[in-house]
């Protein structure tokens, strides 16, 4: 300010328009980034609630079974090094966008999906024996609360999978192109967030669930 | 076979689900039957269609999708207000014998869908809406960050409207309230579909704005002219920020909320049951947590446009705008430590009482300093009584006592007596009409010229003007002295006759209120008839101090031909105090998103597959959902979406401003 009352004709030395216009102020590519973590972090506030729902309604048990019962955790582990290897593999796919090797990032795609695809099973199996042995979504709030938060995960690696495959088949179609790098780019983060997601899961119901 | 082939095509949609025994309903439908074909035989005979979907319906422009999000908003507040009047007539009538025009079952749908269609269907489309229009102007951008999905979420917002006026006609809309608390919202107490519409209205529209809050986010961070530092920011733009902060932070707490409702009515679960160890608490703490930082959404972009056009109507410079911005962050950080003042009266113990006490007593704080800040900006300054400042001055004496009166409902004893009294229901309306709607009316009557071209009609402006302060007053100041008496909310009838003259006074306001909101439309028609002579060819009718002046009014669809250059906090004052001129030549071809009709087909589908979860038309639910995630996907394959405004076309548009420019010196 105070060299601005210095100076004569500060309006000479200020530009206020810009003529060289670089045009990157349209380029949403900038933004997607930002934005998709603004994304991520609402739907962290998702699981947020159902795990603070967990967290109140987890010891409801109505006199049905409790986590100790039904719990295997042999099953959970198996289930868990499915989701943390579908995360390196992704991270892979990754590292081979970087070098532009479109069918290595093909390849490793189609191994993250798999792996993806064998978590869900596993989790389907996982629930279908719940339900099986009577401990339906309907026996409990502890259950209620359980399938929800189990569940939603589980639909969001659905999603991810399905999300795979449309961008498996983008970047068949044209390639490593900047819009499909961004749209790798955007399923990773959602990919490893799901990834984290379930470590929450694991610990806070599963593990803490048998120890309780 | 025929009933179970029936039952599959319409769930439980019968003849019966149509309230044609209900006489008001039917005269309501037969209104906005007519009403509505007419305007529909209107834009076929002049052949707007074509028009409205290509310039209209798929526009990515943030200042047309503001503009859909304003007359959103205007046109369900007509709906709201006149919920709001049967209620006023209702409990005016309603005492010993007389039982009122309006059953109680009836009655009980129009105090939900009154609260519900005020907070979500006109407040939030209101300032979505103005925060879309001005945001990209004033911090110098072409668009929002993500443009077609502004337009997704602006038809989100409206398929929420759809279904929740698809309940007045068809079937029922909920008989809870507007938050819908377990366990009268569960299905062994609600078993018809007015929940059902509540819920997936409130889902469908919460996508929309949980989307564009992202989006308002993105483009304020990312997006502001060069120069402008996040302390130059104008202050519209910090309190529109905070508030879409809270948007991120808060929908997916409804969302969430919402979706463990719909599993206990759909999938009988026992979240919020009485039994199985489902906790109803548990889904009024979860939808507070949402709740009260939603207050705080409506409110704080309107304390932007208090401060613009105090700033703007003072001519000086806004008093205290750091602490301003820190007042609007203090605010957000606090709205989500005080959600348990809501209920007090659960029995969460002494300590806990006060701990929320006394957080919801400290927000009064930077509010305070913001009221203080602008009073210190109208000191010695010279004050300019258009319609704009009005607003805000009646603003700032309403919401003062609305304030109080929030402190006072703080204090958990005093709480104790006044929870759930008309006391309650006059303060928050003393907040937010005094706050969010005579905001929206300032800001309507500040930024109209921008988005037109021609000032609003002064005549009738002030005649709204005055039925709206004095109707507020005349409307609520009974329902304050009831409620210090001990008369609760939501009655429809009242067996104490000493009662009915106060009801009588609070209706007299409410049609006063009436009278205001008649007197804002006439407003609106005389200004767009006489537009000529309420013209302004400098688009900048005010002397404005923040960048969205520096354009022509209406502005070009790229806004500005030049990005500006930011070197103070009010650029555009300072722009015209260093006589910056506007280069005349060097123009380049500008980046601009293309329409598209994805964000209308997404909508539809959505709102299809509410309707069909509502009505237990599985097929239907199904077939929305899975057209969603399809017309999705196959969006994602169109990567041409973007076009070039070629130089001849911002010559041509460019060179006519100054023509009209030099006409009018």
């Amino acid at each position: 300010m105070s060299t601005d009352v210095l100076n004569a004709d500060p309006a000479e030395k200020l530009t206020y328009y810009l003529v060289e216009d670089e045009d990157h102020h349209h380029e949403s590519g900038g933004s997607t980034a930002i934005g998709f973590w603004i994304y991520l972090m609402s739907d962290c506030l998702i699981f947020a609630i159902l795990f603070a729902t967990y967290g109140v309604l987890g010891t409801s048990y109505a006199g049905g079974p409790t986590p100790r019962e039904i719990f295997e955790l042999p099953l959970v582990a198996l289930n868990t090094s499915m989701l943390l290897l579908s995360s390196i593999t992704y991270g892979f796919a990754m590292i081979a966008m970087e070098k532009n090797k479109k069918t290595q990032v093909q390849m490793w795609l189609a191994i993250t999906g798999l792996f993806g695809l064998a978590f869900l099973s596993i989790e389907l199996y996982e629930f279908s024996k719940l339900i099986h042995e009577g401990a339906t979504p309907q026996s409990s709030a502890f259950l209620s609360s359980f399938f929800t938060l189990v569940g939603t995960h589980g639909l969001h690696v659905t999603f991810g999978c399905i999300w795979l495959v449309t961008l498996m088949v983008q970047v068949g179609q044209r390639g490593l192109i900047a819009d499909n790098k961004r749209r790798l780019m955007c399923l990773s983060m959602f990919w490893h967030f799901l990834d984290v997601v379930w470590i929450g899961v694991f610990t806070f119901v599963y593990l803490l669930g048998v120890l309780r | 076979m025929d009933q179970t082939l029936l039952k599959t095509i319409f769930g439980r949609l019968s003849l019966e689900s149509l309230p044609y025994h209900e006489p008001i309903i039917v005269g309501t439908f037969l209104g906005v039957a007519v009403g509505g074909l007419a305007v529909l035989a209107l834009i076929t005979k002049f052949k707007l269609w074509g028009y409205l979907w290509k310039e209209w319906f798929t526009s990515v422009d943030h200042k047309r999708i503001g503009i859909m999000y304003m007359v959103l908003g205007i046109v369900m507040l007509l709906r709201g207000f006149a919920d709001a009047l049967m209620m006023r007539g209702q409990q005016a009538m309603a005492f010993g014998d007389n039982q009122g025009f309006l059953n109680s079952h009836h009655y009980d749908q129009v105090f939900t869908a009154h609260g519900v269609i005020m907070i979500f269907f006109v407040a939030m489309p209101i300032i979505t809406g103005l925060m879309n229009y001005i945001i990209p102007l004033q911090i110098g951008a072409r668009d929002v960050s993500f443009p077609y999905l502004n337009n997704l979420s602006f038809w989100m917002t409206t398929g929420g409207v759809v279904l929740v006026m698809a309940s007045l006609f068809i079937g029922e809309f909920a008989r809870t309230g507007w938050l819908a608390f377990p366990p009268l919202s569960e299905l062994d107490f609600s078993p018809d579909v007015g929940v059902d519409y509540y819920i997936w209205a409130l889902q469908v529209a919460g996508v929309g704005t949980t989307l564009s809050g992202i989006n308002l986010i993105a483009t304020i961070i990312k997006m502001r002219a060069p120069g402008m530092t996040m302390m130059k920011l104008p202050v519209f733009c910090w309190t529109s920020l905070c508030a879409n902060v809270l948007i991120v932070a808060s929908f997916p707490v409804l969302t969430a909320t919402l979706v463990l409702l719909s599993l206990d009515r759909y999938v009988g679960t026992n979240f919020f049951t009485n039994d199985l160890g489902g906790n109803p608490m548990l889904y009024v703490n979860l939808i507070w947590i949402w709740g009260h930082p939603e207050v705080y959404i409506l409110i704080l972009p309107l304390f932007g446009v208090f401060s613009e056009v105090t700033s703007t109507f003072s001519g000086k410079r806004l008093f205290g705008y750091t602490s301003m911005v820190y007042a609007s962050i203090v605010i957000t950080i606090l709205s989500y430590l005080v959600w348990l003042h809501h209920f007090f009266t659960m029995g969460s113990g002494a300590s806990v009482n006060s701990f929320f006490g006394i957080t919801t007593m400290v927000i009064s704080i930077p509010t305070g300093a913001k009221i203080f800040n602008w009073l210190f900006t109208m000191y010695k300054g010279r004050i300019r009584f258009e319609l704009p400042m009005m607003w805000t001055i009646a603003f700032m004496l309403t919401f003062t006592i609305g304030g109080m009166t929030g402190v006072l409902l703080a204090v958990p004893p005093a709480d104790f007596v006044l929870h759930n009294s008309l006391f309650l229901i006059a303060h928050f309306h003393n907040v937010i009409i005094g706050g969010v709607l005579f905001g929206a009316f300032a800001a309507i009557n500040y930024w109209w010229p921008k988005a037109f071209g021609f000032k609003l009609n002064q005549f009738w402006g002030k005649v709204s003007f005055w039925l709206w302060v004095i109707g507020f007053w005349v409307a609520f100041t009974p329902l304050y002295i009831m409620g210090l008496m001990g008369v609760t909310r939501r009655l429809h009838h009242f067996d104490d006759p000493s009662l009915q003259i106060y009801f009588v006074v609070a209706l007299l306001g409410a049609l006063m209120i009436a009278g205001g909101i008649g007197a804002f439309l006439v407003q609106i028609g005389v200004s767009i008839w006489k537009k000529e002579e309420l013209r302004d060819i400098t688009g900048d009718p005010w002397n404005g101090r923040t960048l969205e002046w520096a354009t022509s009014s209406p502005p070009p669809q790229y806004n500005f031909a030049f990005t500006p250059v930011v070197h103070e906090l009010d650029a555009w004052y300072d722009m015209k105090d260093k006589h910056a001129e506007a280069p005349t030549e060097g123009y380049r071809p500008i980046h601009m998103p293309r329409n598209t009709g994805t964000g209308v087909i997404i909508a539809a589908l959505s709102t299809a597959f509410g309707f069909g979860m509502i009505w237990y038309m599985w097929w239907l639910a199904a077939f929305g959902l899975i057209g969603v995630i399809v017309v999705a996907i196959w969006h994602t394959f169109n990567y041409d979406r973007d076009y070039y405004i070629p130089v001849d076309e911002i010559v041509a548009t460019e060179n006519e401003r100054r023509r009209l420019l030099g006409q009018g010196a």
